[in-house]
């Protein structure tokens, strides 16, 4: 297997370099400053992930990387999340990487190709216009017609959190300083106000593994 | 000026826009678009789209020889945005044909740099199991 994760990050490589530094990754890490990557894979969030097989044919489309809904319950402040929570969500990622690992070592999960075509999500093409607009126009410093054009893309595709996500982090972060949810002040609060509008919706849809009595857990270390 | 957004390109220029025109010089044409207009029609990397049938001959102007990019995008089924008080355009990327039901789907090739600047393309990767995972700082 190789991994490859990658960086959909509108600030680029200043707003990710510290994080990949820390994870001294062994893997490409690559960095997607123009959100490529959930365009041409129908990404809406992340971490989203893609199963590619040998052949190059996506087996898995874009999916939610084994992560639950926690985000409702974690601190607004702090973003630490709850002990009650952890254990739910410690075992969505260990289902995830077990069904990796199956898929890996057996071939299991990957879907059949009219189930995989299926599950593509097509990015609205006038929503990805309007955030590429506005991302081209807060780089040559016109703020407010990027945010317009954000707006518009956020409106026409309301569950695609990227463009919320990196939207609101464009907007309020200062270059070379982070840009994490904790330090962006009024763009958190409109974050944390789409949240609670979701309602009975999912901000990280369940990935369905078909057979979920394959993906055991597996004792010991955990390690991939 | 005005700020056009195509496919990946930003180009600030001299054009006349209206509510559903862009006018360019075939200069500008050619720099926003990488498109450029070839006896046999307007042409990019090896493709041509024929003017002079079906009324497309609309999208060149006469009296001064100037393309109408907007125009274009829309005789091509790309999706066009404006934002007429920033005077900006934004062009989506040209539909390509879309995957026949049932056909496998091929991992759309991309290639992108890692921190130090070197390229990664996926295709370098066939034969092995791939797995890509998103993530960003917010």
């Amino acid at each position: 297997l190789t991994l490859i994760t990658i960086a959909t990050d509108g600030g680029g490589v200043a707003a990710v370099e510290e994080w990949i530094r820390a994870a001294e990754p062994t893997h490409p890490s690559l960095v997607d400053e123009w959100h490529e990557i959930p365009r041409l894979y129908g990404m809406v969030n992340v971490p989203n992930a893609v199963w590619i097989d040998e052949q190059g044919l996506i087996v898995r489309p874009s999916e939610t990387a084994g992560s639950i809904d926690t985000v409702r319950t974690l601190d607004r402040v702090t973003l630490a999340r709850p002990p009650e929570a952890n254990a739910a969500a410690e075992a969505a990622r260990a289902a995830y990487l077990n069904a990796v690992r199956a898929w890996v070592r057996e071939g299991r999960h990957a879907l059949p190709a009219d189930e995989a075509v299926r599950r593509v999500r097509t990015p609205d093409p006038q929503a990805a216009a309007h955030f590429r607009l506005g991302e081209a126009l807060h780089r040559l410093g016109q703020a407010a017609a990027a945010e317009r054009q954000f707006a518009a893309a956020v409106a026409l595709e309301p569950d695609n959190w990227n463009y919320r996500r990196d939207a609101l982090a464009r907007m309020n972060s200062v270059p070379g300083e982070t840009t994490q949810l904790s330090a962006q002040g009024a763009s958190a609060a409109a974050f944390w106000d789409a949240v609670d509008a979701l309602g009975d919706r999912h901000f990280y849809p369940p990935v369905r593994i078909d057979d979920p009595d394959e993906v055991i857990p597996r004792r010991g270390d955990g390690s991939a | 000026m005005e700020t056009v957004v195509y496919e990946e390109r930003v180009t600030c220029l001299a054009a006349e826009a209206d509510r559903d025109t862009l006018w360019l010089d075939l200069d500008d044409l050619e720099r926003a678009s990488g498109w450029a207009l070839r006896p046999e029609g307007v042409c990019r990397d090896g493709v041509c789209v024929p003017l002079a049938d079906g009324g497309r001959h609309d999208l060149l102007r006469a009296v001064d020889g100037r393309f109408d990019l907007a125009g274009f995008a829309r005789l091509l089924g790309q999706p066009v945005v404006r934002d007429p008080q920033a005077s900006a355009w934004g062009f989506g990327p040209v539909p390509t044909t879309a995957p026949r039901g049932g056909a496998p789907l091929v991992a759309p090739d991309f290639s992108l740099p890692d921190l130090h600047g070197r390229q990664h393309a996926l295709s370098g990767y066939r034969g092995r199991k791939v797995l890509i995972v998103s993530w960003a700082s917010w």
